[in-house]
């Protein structure tokens, strides 16, 4: 059940947004709905579809979500999903729930409608900013939607605060003495960074595997209720966007004539490969 | 309405990834039919080579911030040099390829000045010298027509979805240093170390891909030692697998690629992993040996010149993207292939 920002959850979860000692880290993954990666996508009068696939949480985010559940269990904290979504998309909350969140917020507003990168960022960060005195903000290293991975260093940028991209492993975290190091990845080589806290960090799939929701944690995220706050919950206007997508095509898919390569022996078939691939001008 | 176009140079230490030559290329195709002029921009610490090389490959003028501050990729002071060099030359369009380094780049430049990011952009038109572009959501599966209401344009493009330009060695022009007016200290991340990578073929900018799937395990002939328990045994089967994978891969100076099926089944690292959560590549030449061809898989690399198929099952999926298929065991097939390739190639 969702509900409104004012009601007994509402407060309920300001006590918690204070909770803060030691060592113990305050964790928001930000996490996202998408179409299941299996979906056939299909442009339906302009419109995006993906048929009758299931919804799930971006894989991306899962993720980070068990960086954060890990993070906690080595020195206690808190952890709150987020999630900029559409009321009703709330698949990525209860999967987050179910593997062990402590609580939830969405930010749901219709005005939102087609917000480009920077404006969704410019949300987040005012959530972030709302729920306050976060450690540490964690994403996917992007969305299998849109597969833009912009919101977590635009999110960082507005807040002012460090973007570790890509990271693969926490070497360190101390909120007390508010330091972090992370190990971050590039093309030619791993990155060894340290860096202040607070710090937004987009967490990649050589982290490890996420874990599997518990049946225990699936009933209680069935059951979970958390705020839904609007533009106006945030105190923000609406962020104006830069970004129009006037038209989403399905591609125009190649007439592809598939040659199946005979021969007796594989030794045959090999080198007859060759010759089609010469002939082809690729080698 | 001519244009001006600022093209990022990416690179780390001081070798360029080769992408960032791209953006010139495509630049100067823009400015050739609107007319205006490229600067590349390039932020390091001993970088004037890649300012020679820049100039070889189209670009009008230099921008070069040269400063220790600079050295390692730290996103805050590059970001503040970007948008600083921005302010400075007033491009209509930004280019950047889309490198882990230029994504981030991109990103936080765009919030520094006000506008939006096209990423991963595959496709653009200028007529009128209204710029949109084309990119590929959801994974490849489809793609958006995109535009930017705010100046400048930034984009990032994707690696070899447009053509790299033939350097030109009798090409100079003229470096404008910029200024470096930020303080070490004021940077809130450090780089302590470096951890290499163990080389190879990077997937995205390969002209040629050998990839396996599931089976690379699946080779009846191996007998694996009797010590490992099953998991553990299949792992084995899958690293003899990919050593013939690899074989093929270093005759033709491939990349080596994986399906996530392979990588959840730590056969071999995500890096690797080649679809919808892995990378998106298109190379001249995909070889696919034991995929079947799942539609996560089909989607990170449909868009290769040439697939070739080897699978034991001649229903696989994989079979309806390729030019060639080959039906039978990869473990039998590879070796010959891989002698062939290398009689060929010596030749």
């Amino acid at each position: 059940m969702i509900t409104k920002p004012g009601s007994q959850v509402q407060e309920k979860y300001n006590q918690l947004s204070n909770y803060k000692e030691g060592n113990s880290v305050k964790i928001i993954v930000c996490v996202k709905q998408v179409p299941d990666t299996a979906a056939t996508m299909t442009v339906d009068n302009g419109a995006i579809s993906w048929g009758d696939a299931p919804l799930i949480i971006n894989p991306w985010d899962e993720f980070a979500v068990e960086a954060a559940l890990n993070l906690v269990a080595d020195q206690g904290g808190e952890i709150i999903a987020l999630c900029l979504g559409k009321e009703g998309e709330t698949e990525a909350i209860k999967h987050a729930l179910a593997m062990g969140a402590d609580s939830a917020v969405m930010v749901s507003d219709p005005a939102l409608e087609g917000a480009d990168n920077v404006a969704a960022s410019k949300v987040l960060a005012a959530a972030i900013q709302k729920i306050g005195e976060a450690d540490l903000v964690l994403f996917g290293q992007q969305s299998v939607d849109t597969d833009t991975g912009l919101l977590p260093v635009q999110t960082a940028r507005l807040l002012k605060w460090p973007s570790l991209t890509l990271v693969s492993k926490f070497e360190s975290v101390n909120p007390g003495d508010g330091k972090i190091q992370v190990l971050r990845s590039m093309e030619e080589a791993g990155q060894i960074v340290d860096s202040s806290l607070p710090a937004v960090v987009s967490v990649t799939k050589d982290y490890g595997e996420p874990r599997y929701p518990s049946f225990m944690g699936i009933r209680k995220a069935s059951k979970a209720e958390y705020p839904v706050w609007s533009l106006a919950d945030l105190g923000i206007e609406t962020p104006s966007s830069s970004i129009a997508w006037p038209e989403v095509t399905e591609p125009v898919q190649k007439e592809i004539v598939t040659e199946i390569i005979e021969g007796e022996t594989p030794e045959e078939k090999a080198k007859s490969l060759v010759e089609k691939l010469i002939a082809e001008k690729v080698l | 309405m001519t244009k001006k176009i600022l093209a990022y140079i990416d690179h780390f230490h001081g070798k360029a990834q080769p992408s960032s030559w791209e953006s010139l290329g495509l630049a100067a195709v823009i400015t050739k039919d609107l007319g205006g002029e490229t600067a590349a921009l390039i932020l390091g610490e001993g970088v004037n080579e890649l300012a020679d090389t820049a100039f070889q490959y189209g670009a009008d003028q230099v921008l070069l911030a040269d400063s220790p501050i600079l050295k390692d990729f730290r996103p805050e002071p590059l970001a503040d040099m970007v948008a600083q060099a921005v302010k400075d030359y007033q491009p209509d369009l930004v280019i950047f390829p889309t490198t882990s380094r230029g994504r981030t780049l991109a990103g936080m430049a765009a919030v520094d000045l006000d506008t939006g990011v096209m990423v991963d952009v595959i496709g653009l038109d200028w007529a009128g010298g209204e710029i949109s572009t084309t990119r590929p959501i959801y994974g490849g599966k489809l793609l958006a027509k995109l535009t930017c209401s705010t100046s400048p344009q930034i984009i990032t493009l994707r690696t070899r979805a447009f053509d790299k330009p033939e350097p030109d060695s009798s090409r100079s022009g003229s470096v404008t240093a910029l200024e470096v007016g930020l303080n070490g200290a004021g940077v809130a991340t450090s780089i302590t170390s470096h951890q290499d990578k163990g080389g190879g073929v990077s997937l995205s900018d390969a002209n040629v891909i050998v990839s396996g799937g599931r089976g690379v395990a699946l080779n009846p002939a191996l007998e694996p030692p009797a010590d490992l328990d099953e998991e553990a045994a299949e792992v084995w089967k899958a690293e003899q697998g990919f050593a013939l994978v690899q074989g093929l891969a270093d005759v033709l100076g491939a990349a080596v690629g994986a399906s996530r099926a392979a990588v959840d089944a730590k056969y071999i690292e995500y890096d690797h992993q080649v679809g919808q959560t892995g990378k998106v590549v298109s190379p001249d030449l995909y070889i696919a040996c034991g995929i079947s061809g799942a539609i996560q898989h089909l989607a990170g690399m449909r868009s290769s010149k040439v697939i070739v198929a080897i699978n034991k099952d001649s229903d696989a999926p994989i079979f309806n993207f390729a030019r060639f298929g080959l039906v039978g065991d990869m473990h039998a097939i590879l070796p010959p292939l891989t002698s062939a390739l290398k009689e060929y190639l010596a030749g």
